[in-house]
C-alpha cells in the first residue's frame, strides 16, 4: 500500500468516525437539554419572578400550594378555616385592585403613602392575602411572606387545570393534554387499523403483482404529503362534516383529529403490514392449500398469525407517527385545555400545546419550563412505543431462529 | 384401493413446454419414485395431482388427471375436495407456527370438523402413524417450531395423514434432513404404503432404489421409462435411463 493511499484511508476513517460521534453527541445533548429545561419546573415556585404572596402575622398557615392559591383568587375558598387556618374570611389584595380598598387620596399621587397604608391594613385585617411585587413591599413589613409550595410531579401530571399565564398564580396541570393525546391517538389507530389492514391484505393477497406495484408507491406517497395539508383538508372538509353530522356547536373535535391522524398513519400501517404479510413463506401457504384450505382460510389461519408481529409493529409505528404529530392536530382539534373524555368535544394534544405556546413564553420562565416538562412526557411516550417495537422484533427473531 | 392415472398431459409455463404428452398409471399401495435431473418436470408432474400448479399464473395444461375415478381438472369439481383427498409433503419441513396439536388438527379444522373428541383421536392416530407420537405426546401444546428438522418433517407427514388422503405426494421429503432422520422417514414411507398410495420425487437414487416399488424416469419433460424399480436400476430398457442411473449425466 502506498503512503498516499494510507493517508487517504486514515482521512476517510477519521471523517466517518467524527461524523458518527457528532451525530450521537447531538442526540444526547438534545435529550440532556430537554431534561435540564423540563426538570427546572419542579425546582421553581409557580408565582412570577419578583412577586410574593404575603399574609397577616396572625395567620397560622405555614405554606400554601398553588392550587390553594388559585382557589383563593378564584373565590372558591373564602375563609382560612377551609385551609385549616383560623376562622377569618379571606380579603384579597393585589396591585390591580387597590382602589377597592384604598382611595387615591389615601395613597397619595405617587403612591408614596402606600407602604404605610398597607402595613396598617395588614395589621387590622387578619384574613388578608397579598399578591404584589417585591418593590412595593414596605421596609418594616407588618405581614408575613408565605412560601408557595413547589410544583410536584403528581400535581403536574394529574392536575386538571392548565392556565399557564393566569395571574396571580398560573396552573400547570397536564392531565387534559395527556387525555387528549391518548384519545386522539387511540381514535387514530381505531380508524387506521381496519382500513390499513384491509388495504394491506388486499395488496398482498388479492391484488396481482401489477396492481400491487402501482398501489404501493401510491400509498407511500401519502406519507410524503406535508402535515399542514392534512390539517387543511381536515379543517375544510372534515370539521364541517362532523359538525353537521353530529349537530355540534363546533366541529373541531377529538374525532376530527383522530381521523386526520388516522389517514396520516395509514401509509405506515399499510406498508409495514403489507411487507409482513408478503413475507409469509410460500411453503406455508402451499401447505395450507394442500390440506384443502381455501385462500381465505389460509389467510386467516396461517398468513395473519405468521405475520402477527409484523402487524403489531405496523400498528405501533403508526401510533408513534400519530402521537408526535403536531400541525394537523393543532388545526382540527379545537385547542381546548379542559379535561374532556368525549370524542365529540375539542381537546389539545401535548405536541400541539408546545407548538402553540412556546412562542409566547419568556426564556427560563416557569411556563417555559413547564412546556419542556411536557415535551419530556411526550418523549417518554415515544420511547415506550419504540421499545415495544424492539421487544416485538426480538421475540419474532427468536421464533424464526428456531424454525 | 386407490387409482391414480394421468393421460396425455401437456404442461406449459408461458412458452416453455414443461411436460410433453405424459401418460402414467399408478398401482395402489405402492411407492412410485419419480427421478430425473433438475428441471425435468418431475415436480410439475407431482403437483398435477392436487392442482398446486394452479398457483402459478403462467401455468397451462391439457390432458386428464384421474384420482379415484375423479377428473381432477374437471370444471365441476371443487378444488378443496381434491386437495383433501391428496396429501402433500414438501421438500423443506414447513410446519405452521402453531402448536404440535394444532398443526395436525389444521386440515380437519379447515374442512369443518369441530368435534373435540374426534379431532383428538385423529391427531393421536396420525402422530402414531408418522411415528412421532411417543416423542411428542407430552408436549402437544408446544410450538411445532421447537421440534428438530426430522421431527418437523414427520409432523408434516402426520398433518397430511390426518385428513385421510387417498394419495400422498412427497416432494423430496428427506432432502433437507440428516442421514438418521432420512432413515426414519424412509422407514415411515415403507410403513405407510400398506395403507396409502405414495408418489415420491427424489434426487437421491439410492433412496429411490431402497424404498420404491416402481420408478419413473423423466428427462426434458418427457417420461422416458417407467417400470419396476429393480428393472430400472439393474437392466433399464432405455440408454438415457442407464446413463442417468450410472451417473454418466445429470
Amino acid at each position: 500500500m502506498t503512503k498516499a493511499r494510507r493517508i487517504y484511508e486514515k482521512i476517510v476513517t477519521g471523517i466517518l468516525f467524527s461524523s458518527s460521534t457528532i451525530t450521537s453527541l447531538t442526540v444526547i445533548l438534545i435529550i440532556v437539554f430537554l431534561f435540564r429545561e423540563g426538570i427546572g419546573l419542579f425546582n421553581s415556585t409557580p408565582t412570577e419572578k419578583n412577586y410574593v404572596i404575603a399574609v397577616s402575622r396572625q395567620n397560622t398557615i405555614p405554606i400554601i400550594t398553588s392550587n390553594e392559591l388559585a382557589d383563593i383568587f378564584n373565590q372558591d375558598i373564602t375563609n382560612w378555616k377551609q385551609l385549616g387556618g383560623r376562622n377569618d374570611s379571606i380579603v384579597r389584595l393585589t396591585l390591580n385592585d387597590l382602589s377597592g380598598i384604598f382611595t387615591e387620596e389615601e395613597l397619595g399621587p405617587d403612591l408614596e403613602f402606600f407602604p404605610q397604608k398597607l402595613n396598617e391594613f395588614v395589621k387590622t385585617t387578619p384574613g388578608v392575602i397579598l399578591y404584589l411585587s417585591k418593590e412595593y413591599l414596605p421596609k418594616n413589613f407588618a405581614g408575613r411572606i408565605i412560601p408557595v409550595k413547589k410544583i410536584t410531579l403528581l400535581d403536574f401530571i394529574f392536575g386538571k387545570h392548565w392556565y399557564p399565564t393566569s395571574s396571580p398564580i398560573p396552573q400547570f396541570g397536564i392531565w387534559p393534554m395527556i387525555v387528549g393525546t391518548l384519545m386522539v391517538t387511540l381514535g387514530a389507530i381505531l380508524f387506521a387499523l381496519p382500513f390499513g389492514m384491509a388495504t394491506a391484505i388486499f395488496m398482498s393477497e388479492i391484488a396481482g403483482n401489477r396492481l400491487r406495484n402501482i398501489m404501493k408507491p401510491v400509498v407511500e406517497l401519502l406519507a410524503g404529503i406535508p402535515s399542514v395539508v392534512y390539517g387543511f383538508f381536515g379543517l375544510v372538509v372534515l370539521v364541517p362534516l362532523i359538525q353537521s353530522l353530529f349537530g355540534l356547536d363546533v366541529g373541531e373535535t377529538v374525532l376530527a383529529g383522530s381521523i386526520v391522524l388516522g389517514i396520516m398513519a395509514l401509509p405506515t400501517i399499510v406498508t409495514v403490514a403489507e411487507d409482513a404479510l408478503h413475507a409469509t413463506p410460500q411453503s406455508l401457504r402451499e401447505a395450507s392449500l394442500a390440506l384443502g384450505a381455501s385462500e381465505l382460510q389460509t389467510l386467516v389461519r396461517v398468513v395473519i398469525p405468521y405475520s402477527k408481529s409484523g402487524i403489531s409493529t405496523a400498528v405501533i409505528l403508526g401510533t408513534g407517527r400519530a402521537i408526535g404529530e403536531t400541525m394537523a392536530v393543532l388545526m382540527v382539534t379545537g385547542n381546548s385545555t379542559h379535561v374532556n373524555y368525549s370524542f365529540l368535544q375539542p381537546t389539545r394534544t401535548i405536541p400541539a400545546t408546545i407548538a402553540a405556546e412556546l412562542g409566547d413564553t419568556s426564556f427560563g420562565g416557569v411556563h417555559y419550563n413547564a412546556l419542556f416538562a411536557l415535551a419530556i412526557v411526550l418523549f417518554l411516550f415515544t420511547i415506550i412505543i419504540n421499545l415495544s417495537v424492539e421487544v416485538i422484533k426480538n421475540r419474532n427473531q427468536r421464533v424464526n431462529q428456531r424454525g | 384401493m386407490t387409482h391414480a392415472e394421468v393421460k396425455n398431459i401437456n404442461v406449459w409455463y408461458d412458452t416453455i413446454h414443461a411436460l410433453k404428452d405424459v401418460s402414467l398409471k399408478f398401482e395402489p399401495n405402492t411407492v412410485t419414485a419419480l427421478i430425473g435431473p433438475s428441471g425435468c418436470g418431475k415436480s410439475t408432474f407431482l403437483r398435477m395431482f392436487n392442482r398446486m400448479n394452479d398457483l402459478i399464473p403462467s401455468f397451462r395444461m391439457d390432458g386428464t388427471v384421474m384420482v379415484n375415478d375423479q377428473d381432477v381438472y374437471s370444471k365441476e369439481i371443487r378444488i378443496d375436495e381434491i386437495r383433501k383427498n391428496v396429501g402433500m409433503v414438501f421438500q423443506k419441513p414447513n410446519p405452521f407456527p402453531k402448536s404440535i396439536f394444532e398443526n395436525v388438527a389444521y386440515g380437519l379444522r379447515v374442512n369443518g370438523s369441530n368435534n373435540k373428541a374426534f379431532i383428538e383421536e385423529r391427531v393421536e392416530r396420525s402422530l402414531r402413524q408418522s411415528a412421532l407420537w411417543d416423542e411428542v405426546k407430552d408436549v402437544l401444546k408446544k410450538s411445532a417450531l421447537e421440534l428438530s428438522g426430522g421431527q418437523q418433517q414427520r409432523l408434516c407427514i402426520a398433518r397430511a395423514l390426518a385428513v385421510e388422503p387417498k394419495l400422498i405426494l412427497m416432494d423430496e421429503p428427506a432432502a433437507s434432513l440428516d442421514p438418521i432422520s432420512t432413515a426414519r422417514i424412509e422407514d415411515l414411507i415403507f410403513e405407510l404404503k400398506k395403507t396409502y398410495t405414495i408418489i415420491l420425487v427424489t434426487h437421491n437414487l439410492q433412496q429411490a432404489g431402497r424404498i420404491s416399488d416402481l420408478t419413473a424416469f423423466f428427462y426434458m419433460g418427457e417420461l422416458i421409462e417407467y417400470n419396476m424399480t429393480k428393472k430400472i436400476f439393474l437392466n433399464p430398457d432405455n440408454i438415457q435411463t442407464q446413463n442417468y442411473i450410472t451417473g454418466r449425466f445429470g
